[in-house]
């Protein structure tokens, strides 16, 4: 089990704004009155998808059993992220205390099967609770077969998904990362003239493959990807991120603990960015050229960014008429409260109000600054409170997370999810043309005003000549 | 009489078990105004929910006694207190469940004394009904969970002949009916429709038909469930006719219903298949002393005409399963009782139903021992729930979608599998999946002797194909 001191260490984070309040980290969850997933949880989807490494999770079955292959999150390759494995402990395991025993068994049932590159062991409530010791059976189930096995002690009782996320990339940084050099830039791939940087991403998911959009334009400024992390990675990739000259944080401060431990340990720099909207994907290619800091990469950026921009509008154009003042209520976590502002704004859309329950003080200022002082910040995000804002500020569409599909669409609200979960990709320029498409989709829908209509026996009764026509029909029908 | 096979590896790959806890929500799930609350850590709820969420597509009440490090080293009795207290200050729910997790079990909790200390305590609340359960993950699958949540709430909530005065029969027209889990929305309807036509009053215990069907309802926002088995009718079972007992899992509470209200319990391990719908129908025609009517009578010929339509295809049919107990033994009985071969049996969980299943073996595992024994044993068709999709996919042969979790299809959690329409349903859905799936085609012959055109011969010598 972790120590509480090492826990209280990962909530110290410096470079989180947070940490700079009185009441610093996250709040503790009250019972019978809490919401939101555990520090198992936020390891497994900060992990998950590094695609090619066996992810064992060591604990009785809740932990895996509801939570397998159900990630939006794509890969290009290799598919063994969605196996499922875990090692089902069972009451004797935990009574007997054989639960090391049976968690080295499975590491090798693992490598036997499936032989992985490297096996991820995330250790639950239960184990650590009764001690297993998960550092030494890695270590020695790595030594035994001569293939990584890494320890992220993640068990959910230690705190939040957010705490799960900084364990995550904890274990990276001490296991992984700084364990192989990159391979030299593959033969062919030289164009006259382009000096290749190597970078890397932090926080980036690659949900429904989304990053596709984005990682042809940063091959075309001259940027090697050494890694996302962890969107459709690998695990040699993982291996080389210490060699990047910039890394970009792109989910808020989920894992801002790697970007800062790199930048401490091989100096280098980091910024924080998004790819939602036009505004802030333009941005986040300017900031990579800017500290790289190369005049031909500026100028090639620029070049880029002319082109897509224009491109981009002109196909946005009719969509923009039609979504043009609507009226949005975001209720999202972190980086994306800010970020999806940015996008909407880019189509003239309204942000009547956002939540800030995950976001950073940074978040917070983000926020002010691109929708005014006066905005409303929304802490409260009880299904009762959400809808409260949407009726007070006449809100035209919730966009939220999957947890809150159906608080708005019981409340026959239209809807957008933006969440991990989700199947459709909305990042860089091409992504914008998705997100119009499902705006549009959920807004004009039809459907609407036939799920808000009482029917029509408690209106006053269909009319008379109605009811005729309707009875007529078929008679009518058979006549011809 | 079936051997069943225990597991012989340490890992499980692409499990086929879901956690007890969920079993026990999902029944707590099918009482009106109800919510249950895991005692664990934030994660077992959320996990538990999105589950739910993407089965059933509907919002899902669910709570957490948000177990920290301090709690689950130091004790947890507060957590469990507070967070009923919390529930019933903050939602007026009927019923709160509070179902224990591997975390709690191992820390060694007793949930059945934290609800007496809360009822001490907080006397305002006495009108919530507060049911503990022991239902750790590290034993066990959803069926099993259930019962055991269904087994509590029975023994909670259903007082006794002798201290309430109640009597069997005084309502003469009321069949009380235990469901299994492996009934959906869409059979506890049918099977509502079926005992009202016998001019029977049936009470669903629970009623997910009411709770979870995918009904727009009046209200916006409920914190707890809409719809369901009132709790106030716990108290009136003592009073009916019958109990019908549906799903082998159920038999324990059954016993224990019967023992306390003197109400005598029927016995259905399951409902799929003619003899099965048989047996049914012919309790409710003793129970109501009403001959059968024509309706269901046209409904079992239409039936037999299916099955006889259905044998060419389902006859001999190497067939996978997997699934858990109750659901497992109905299909083997339905697609054996057609002609087909139950080459490959898997189950999340081991109960005493498996035993008595017409088949050799039973493996207690996972979906990789389900693909690799379906494969071996060149299974045709797959029968599993959404996670052995990918399964099928792999091994190339056609799946029918069944259990929980379906989430990769639209109404799967409406879908009618009981009584003998279900049946009848069933069987052209296994069969059309065969027709267009898994037929199996003659390989042309090329002869080299042959004088087709040019452009159909194959570059081939006679004794190479």
């Amino acid at each position: 089990m972790k120590s509480t001191k090492d826990i209280a260490e990962l909530l110290d984070e410096p470079a989180c704004e947070h940490n700079k309040k009185e009441k610093s980290g996250c709040a503790k969850p009250k019972p019978g009155s809490a919401a939101g997933g555990c520090a198992f949880d936020g390891a497994q989807i900060a992990l998950l998808p590094i695609a090619d490494v066996a992810h064992i999770v060591h604990g009785p079955i809740a932990c895996a059993g509801s939570s397998w292959d159900n990630r939006g999150t794509r890969s290009s390759g290799s598919e063994l992220y969605r196996i499922g494995m875990t090692t089902d402990l069972t009451e004797q395991d935990v009574v007997m205390g054989r639960s090391e025993k049976r968690l080295f068994h499975a590491i090798k049932q693992a490598i036997e099967t499936y032989n992985p590159p490297a096996v991820f062991i995330y250790n639950t409530c239960v184990p650590a609770l009764v001690g297993d010791d998960i550092n030494a059976t890695c270590k020695s189930a790595a030594e035994r077969w001569g293939v990584p096995v890494v320890p992220i002690d993640c068990a959910g009782f230690y705190g939040t998904k957010n705490l799960g996320n900084r364990i995550a990339g904890d274990a990276m940084v001490n296991h992984v990362i700084g364990t192989r050099d990159p391979d030299p830039l593959p033969l062919g791939t030289e164009r006259p003239g382009i000096k290749v940087h190597d970078v890397n991403l932090v926080g980036e998911y690659n949900i429904a493959g989304e990053f596709w959009h984005v990682l042809p334009l940063l091959d075309e400024m001259g940027l090697r990807v050494l890694c996302t992390l962890s969107g459709d990675a690998r695990f040699r990739e993982v291996q080389t991120m210490h060699k990047a000259e910039v890394n970009m944080m792109v989910c808020s401060k989920a894992m801002v603990n790697v970007a800062r431990k790199l930048q401490q340990s091989y100096g280098t720099p980091w910024f924080e960015g998004s790819f939602y909207g036009i505004t802030d994907t333009s941005q986040a290619l300017r900031d990579f050229a800017r500290v790289i800091n190369d005049p031909d990469l500026i100028a090639r950026t620029e070049a880029i960014i002319a082109r897509e921009e224009n491109r981009i509008r002109e196909a946005l154009a009719p969509w923009r008429e039609r979504l043009k003042g609507k009226r949005v209520l975001l209720f999202t976590g972190g980086v994306k409260s800010w970020s999806v502002i940015s996008a909407l704004q880019d189509l003239g859309m309204v942000v009547v109000a956002t939540g800030t329950k995950k976001s950073t003080e940074e978040d917070k200022a983000r926020i002010r600054e691109l929708m005014g002082e006066e905005t409303l910040m929304i802490e409260d995000g009880s299904p009762k409170a959400l809808l409260k804002v949407v009726a007070d500020y006449k809100a035209d569409i919730l966009i939220a997370g999957g947890r809150n599909m159906y608080t708005a669409l019981k409340a026959r609200i239209p809807f957008l999810d933006i969440n991990q979960e989700r199947e459709f990709g909305y990042e860089g320029y091409q992504g914008m043309l998705e997100l119009v498409r499902q705006l549009a989709l959920t807004l004009e829908s039809p459907v609407w005003e036939a799920v808000r209509a009482t029917p029509p026996w408690r209106t006053g009764g269909l009319k008379k000549s109605t009811a005729t026509e309707i009875q007529a029909e078929p008679l009518a029908a058979q006549a011809a | 009489m079936a051997e069943i096979v225990k597991r012989n590896k340490a890992l499980s790959v692409n499990p086929l078990k879901a956690s007890q806890p969920t079993g026990g929500s999902l029944a707590c799930l099918g009482f009106d105004r109800a919510i249950p609350m895991l005692h664990g850590s934030q994660g077992c709820t959320a996990f538990a929910k999105v589950f739910f969420v993407r089965h059933f597509r509907e919002p899902i009440p669910l709570q957490t006694t948000a177990m920290d490090q301090a709690s689950s080293v130091l004790g947890a009795d507060e957590n469990v207190i507070e967070g009923i207290k919390a529930i019933a200050e903050k939602s007026n729910p009927a019923l709160i469940a509070v179902l224990t997790t591997g975390l709690a079990e191992t820390q060694g909790c007793d949930v059945h004394r934290n609800v007496r200390e809360f009822r001490e305590r907080y006397p305002e609340y006495a009108h919530v009904a507060v049911v503990a359960v022991n239902t750790p993950d590290f034993t066990g699958c959803v069926e099993t969970g259930y019962a055991a949540t269904i087994y509590e709430i029975v023994k909670a909530l259903v007082p006794d002949a002798e201290t309430a005065g109640t009597k069997p029969g005084n309502r003469q027209r009321q069949v009380n009916c235990l469901v299994s889990p492996m009934l959906t929305p869409g059979d506890l309807e049918a099977l509502r429709d079926l005992i009202e036509q016998f001019n029977l009053r049936p009470v669903l215990v629970p009623d997910l038909s009411d709770s979870l069907d995918g009904s727009l309802t009046d209200d916006d926002f409920s914190p707890v469930t809409i719809g369901g088995t009132p709790v106030s009718e716990l108290a009136t079972l003592g009073e009916a006719r019958a109990s019908l007992i549906i799903g082998a899992s159920l038999r324990k509470s059954g016993e224990l219903l019967q023992e306390k209200t003197g109400v005598p319990s029927h016995y259905f391990d399951h409902l799929y298949g003619l003899q099965a719908n048989d047996a049914l129908i012919t309790a409710l025609a003793d129970i109501s002393e009403m001959p059968v009517p024509q309706k269901i009578e046209r409904q079992r010929a239409q039936l037999q005409d299916a099955m006889l339509d259905t044998h060419f295809m389902l006859g001999q049919l190497r067939v996978a399963i997997a699934a858990d107990p109750d659901q497992l033994n109905a299909l083997i009985h339905l697609v054996q009782g057609m002609g087909a071969e139950v080459v490959t049996a898997i189950c999340a969980g081991n109960t005493p139903v498996l035993a008595t299943a017409p088949v050799d073996s039973i493996k207690i595992g996972d979906l990789e021992d389900l693909e690799v024994m379906a494969k071996e044993r060149k299974a045709q068709l797959l029968i599993g729930n959404s996670h052995a999709v990918a399964s099928a996919e792999r091994l190339g042969i056609p799946i029918l979608r069944i259990g929980f979790p379906l989430y990769d299809i639209i109404g799967g959690y409406q879908k009618t599998w009981i009584g003998y329409r279900g049946t009848r349903q069933t069987l052209f859905d296994l069969a059309n999946l065969v027709i267009n799936f898994a037929h199996e085609e003659i390989e042309p012959y090329y002869s080299p002797y042959a004088q087709k055109p040019e452009s159909e011969r194959q570059a081939c010598s006679p004794s190479c194909h």
